[in-house]
């Protein structure tokens, strides 16, 4: 622990002392503002795509309001936290959600699906460690990463090494379950956090090279599973296969573009109604929007989260210290890839893969985790204002 | 940190060119190609769905149902969804079976499609329409597999109407039957091509095929949403079908059912008999009181799903071909039935109404004899008893002096033909145009026809001239058999002296349909005109509105004068009492009802004789005609009259209740009320 980190907690200390009141204020309310609304709509949505399971069934979007209730509790008592605390935890962070996805590979493990990647805790609940784990790899990364070489503002290269073997610890274990969508995700929090954190230009080419290796050796070693293969041949051509592999893609884009301009109104969408998109209240949500809300509700929903990446940058921009950047920078290249993904995906512009889209999707653990996320923001935006 | 800082905005840029590409694809595929894929959206969330409409009944002159609808529920299977699945839905079939309690072989079997090499059961329609595999569920079967939808994609249950045929056997090749629409019929109906019900059944023989049309009514269309199984959850329009028409028929079932007993009993008494036919007559107005052909069959086999044996049975020879019906369709010689047409074919060459003719045991043709029945000479005779007592050397001398006349072998100028002509003026070598289908149209062998058939044959029996027979093991008839080729190879198509005598009496190549015998002998009773008989009578929507009376137009006029038609006709009406039937008739309360009739017995080749007898009643003033033929049933005045004596006796009621107790046929068309019941 170096002065500063002490100064900071003694700081955050009385800043507390001051009242909650102030540290309300510091908030960044379009940032809040912003992902409320995305919950909303996200509620809407999954209301419009499930009430259909089963006469007056409204059982999910029960489930759904009680994960964003907690998963708001979640994000206010990390906006609470300075973050500069958690730089020192940041490492038992990064252990404990290795440790989940550890007992996900274990028999407690259980498969939902076709993905094993969840753990049951009974009573109908289950959590998704992998969420858990971007997280873990945001705060592993950024705390390695925070501390410049002597004399330079770029990282050790010890710790990029350090960083890269945590990233491919975690990777690695997610790719056992398997989830292609995580392992990506994570692979970008990595590569985004390197790039923030000032790693050289030749390092970054280096570390391209070696993943498009990587990328070519998996290929060729048949390391993945038939159905991602035929999931990227039918993206390229999605009438290879309409009924089978491009029925998703297909499908998505039906039911988007019957959206039109205006929309066919919330729960008057007939695509949905007839369950015509496979996972529509999770990966393939937005077709929902696309199709009740139309071009100008589909891309409010996009331009909301823009917002939200556009303002995860500035408050990145305005942090004094590394970890902070870092940490705000990284979620920001999580959460954007997630959504252009998820979004692409849905019309046609990208492979499907399966991916929630960030505060819309329905699924409890990757709610906690994105709200979360947006927590850490926030607690980022309060410490650095008060003292600048 | 400014490095930091610029990458950030860097960063920045990066995401909102991201956030920018999917607006911009977002326009793209929502405004700029939105209205494609509304028009996609709508061809996969809604589906077209016949309703079929219900098929209109067949009743019979009584106003009684020869063939009417019974709802069932019906389990159908879409081949197309099955092929998608894994296995080719083999698990749901394995599990359909299951429910259904039937051997899932059996469902594989009725989903197959129809073809060469492919055994009954198996699916003669169209591959894209859904399958029924089982007219017989319970409404607990039904709901296993409706509320299990999800279980069952592809499979559904709905009830439909099912044809029932109240009379079993009765009329079975008279009505026909109904069979699934084919893809080639499919395709020739437009419209209704994309989305075709699995109930879609066409007439494939008898009054439902004719009357397809009228008795199909329009089926409605119901465009349904449904979900991404295929379950409907909604309707998006509907147009109601339009219920078929009901067809009354002039058949009375009563007397339809006595002909088909008569039939069945002069098979019994005719150890040979291989088939046998009976028609029934309005004399006055040509309506068709009964049609019925043995042996027969119960058209219910057809509902359902016939089976490989079931198939081959009523198409085998050992089964008698029971698919068709000899009344239309067969035809045979007419034997002596046919002398009406022979005595106005003399009077049409001048021979005198009222002149005697010798009528010797023997007519030497050129240099061949020809002898009278059984060789026994009957004096000099009249007309009228030449017909009572069927004398047969009067029509040998009579056609082979016309043969002369036109000039023999090598006539010089176009041939008169009187025999043939005259024939023909009574209908025979052309169909009646019943409204049945398949009628054949028998044969008239005049000159033109020999030429043809030479040009034909003459080929193959001018090599059988050459080399014989040596497949036939008997020497002598080897020799006969090389020595008739080696004639038809040089003169066969001349219209030899003996084919002109054996024409005149029925004989040779001359051949009838049952219906063309009756057709002729209703206008010989009657009036002197030929009508096309009609079965059909009416055409009346469900609510009892008239669409149209069908009555049986008239096709030409008998070439004889009233005076020689009343002459025939009473000379037909002694034979019953006093001629070739007179056996049969022994008994026959003649005082209350007066047969009249002719007795054909018609040679046959290598086989039993044709029974026949045409007749009529009451000889005053006619109001039945009926014939009957047994083929192999031997003589006709033991084996057919004795069916139609039956038939009279039924019809009058003598030592039974009549089944048309005022003695004639049924002359009102039976009404029928809004609410679909039938009054007389």
């Amino acid at each position: 622990m170096t002065d500063r980190t002490l100064l900071a907690r003694r700081r955050s200390f009385t800043t507390r002392a001051v009242g909650a009141q102030s540290t309300v204020w510091r908030l960044d309310g379009v940032l809040l503002v912003s992902v409320a609304a995305l919950c909303v709509i996200g509620t809407l949505l999954v209301w419009s795509s499930t009430r259909t399971w089963a006469p007056g069934s409204t059982g999910l979007v029960k489930k759904h309001v009680l994960n964003l209730a907690i998963g708001a509790a979640l994000c206010g008592a990390v906006a609470m936290i300075d973050h500069r605390l958690l730089r020192a935890y940041a490492p038992v962070v990064y252990l404990v959600t290795l440790v989940g996805l550890a007992l996900v590979v274990t028999p407690l493990g259980t498969t939902v699906n076709g993905s094993h990647s969840w753990i049951m805790l009974g009573g109908g609940f289950a959590v998704q460690p992998s969420e858990f784990a971007k997280l873990g790899l945001v705060l592993m990364l950024s705390m390695l990463l925070a501390q410049p070489a002597e004399g330079t503002d770029r990282p050790r290269a010890l710790d990029m090494v350090f960083v890269l073997v945590m990233a491919a610890i975690s990777m690695g274990l997610v790719m056992l379950q398997p989830d292609l969508g995580t392992t990506l995700v994570l692979a970008v929090i990595t590569v985004g956090g390197l790039v923030i954190a000032g790693v050289r230009k030749r390092w970054m080419i280096l570390l391209v090279l070696t993943s498009l290796a990587g990328a070519v050796a998996v290929w060729a070693l048949d390391l993945l599973e038939p159905y991602q293969v035929a999931r990227f041949t039918a993206f390229l051509d999605p009438s290879v296969d309409p009924r089978g592999v491009g029925y998703n893609s297909t499908q998505a884009l039906i039911a988007i573009g019957s959206g039109q301009l205006y929309g066919k109104g919330l729960l008057d969408g007939g695509q949905t109604t007839g369950r015509f998109v496979p996972e529509q209240h999770t990966d393939f949500i937005f077709t929902v929007a696309g199709e009740e809300f139309g071009f100008l509700g589909s891309v409010t929903v996009v331009a909301l989260l823009g917002v939200v990446l556009i303002r995860g940058l500035k408050i990145a921009r305005q942090c004094e210290d590394r970890f902070g950047t870092l940490v705000a920078g990284t979620i920001v290249c999580w959460l954007a890839f997630q959504t252009f993904v998820n979004i692409g995906m849905t019309v046609g512009i990208m492979p499907i893969t399966g991916l929630p889209l960030p505060f819309v999707s329905y699924g409890g653990t990757a709610t906690f985790a994105n709200l979360i996320a947006i927590g850490l923001l926030q607690a980022i935006r309060i410490r650095e204002q008060a003292f600048n | 940190m400014n490095r930091m800082r610029t990458r950030l905005v860097v960063l920045n840029v990066l995401v909102v060119t991201l956030i920018a590409v999917l607006a911009v694809r977002l326009w793209q595929v929502q405004v700029v190609r939105g209205i494609e894929y509304v028009s996609a959206a709508a061809e996969t969330r809604t589906r077209g769905v016949v309703v079929p409409s219900v098929r209109g009944q067949i009743l019979d002159a009584a106003g009684q149902p020869l063939v009417r609808n019974r709802t069932a529920l019906v389990v159908s299977v879409d081949r197309t969804s099955l092929t998608r699945m894994p296995r080719g839905g083999q698990e749901v079939l394995e599990k359909l079976a299951d429910v259904l309690g039937r051997p899932v072989k059996l469902l594989e079997k009725r989903i197959r499609s129809c073809g060469p090499g492919v055994t009954r059961p198996c699916w003669p329609g169209s591959p894209y329409q859904p399958i029924p595999i089982d007219e017989t569920v319970t409404t607990r079967e039904a709901l296993q597999i409706l509320e299990r939808q999800e279980e069952f994609p592809g499979v559904t249950a709905e009830v439909q109407a099912v044809r029932e045929y109240p009379h079993g056997r009765g009329a079975a090749q008279l009505v026909g039957y109904l069979q699934p629409v084919t893809q080639e019929e499919l395709e020739k109906r437009d419209g209704l091509k994309a989305a075709f019900s699995g109930v879609d059944l066409v007439g494939r023989d008898g009054l439902e095929s004719v009357y397809d049309e009228a008795l199909r009514g329009k089926p409605g269309l119901r465009r349904v949403q449904v979900d991404r199984l295929g379950k409907v959850i909604g309707v998006e329009q509907q147009v109601a079908p339009v219920s078929g028409d009901t067809l009354i028929t002039s058949i009375d079932g009563r007397v339809q059912a006595i002909v088909e007993k008569a039939l069945d009993g002069a098979m019994k008494r005719a150890p040979k008999a291989d088939g046998a036919a009976g028609v029934v007559l309005d004399a006055r107005t040509g309506r068709v009181v009964a049609l019925a052909s043995a042996p027969g069959y119960n058209p219910a086999i057809w509902t359902g799903g016939i089976s490989e044996k079931e198939y081959q049975d009523l198409l085998s020879d050992k089964a008698g071909r029971p698919l068709v019906s000899r009344a239309i369709k067969g035809t045979f010689a007419p034997g002596s039935t046919f002398k009406v047409s022979s005595v106005a074919a003399m009077l049409r060459s001048g021979y005198p109404l009222n002149g005697t003719y010798g009528c010797p045991g023997s007519f030497m043709v050129g240099d061949r004899p020809f002898n009278n029945f059984r060789g026994i000479g009957l004096g000099t005779l009249s007309l009228h008893t030449a017909l009572v007592k069927s004398c047969d050397t009067i029509f040998y001398k009579s056609s082979y002096e016309q043969w002369l006349r036109d000039g023999g072998l090598h006539p010089k100028k176009p041939p008169r033909q009187p025999f043939e002509n005259t024939a023909r003026a009574f209908g025979f070598g052309r169909p009646t145009g019943i409204d049945l289908p398949g009628e054949s149209a028998g044969r008239i062998p005049d000159r033109d026809w020999k030429k043809d058939l030479w040009g034909q044959t003459s080929a193959d029996n001018c090599k059988r001239s050459r080399t014989g027979y040596p497949e036939v093991k008997s020497a002598s008839r080897a020799a006969f058999l090389k020595r008739l080729a080696y004639e038809n190879c040089v003169e066969g198509y001349l219209l030899r002296p003996g084919d002109a005598a054996n024409f005149s009496i029925g004989q040779g190549d001359v051949l009838v349909t049952p219906l063309q015998l009756a057709a002729a002998y209703a206008a010989l009773v009657s009036d002197g005109k030929l009508r096309s008989p009609r079965v059909a009578w009416a055409r009346v929507r469900p609510d009892g509105t008239l669409v149209q009376r069908i009555d049986p137009p008239v096709t030409g006029k008998l070439p004889i004068s009233e005076k020689e038609r009343a002459y025939i006709k009473n000379a037909l009406s002694q034979v019953a009492s006093d001629g070739t039937a007179a056996g049969a008739f022994s008994g026959f309360p003649m005082d209350q009802v007066r047969i009249g009739g002719k007795t054909g017995t018609a040679e046959v080749w290598g086989k039993e004789d044709t029974s026949w007898f045409a007749s009529f009643a009451p000889t005053e003033k006619p109001r039945f005609v009926v014939v009957a033929m047994v083929s192999q049933g031997g003589m006709g005045g033991s084996t057919a009259a004795p069916a139609v004596r039956e038939i009279y006796e039924g019809i009058y009621g003598i030592k039974q209740p009549a089944a048309l107790p005022d003695g004639k046929p049924v002359s009102k068309l039976p009404m029928i009320a809004r609410d679909g019941t039938v009054t007389r």
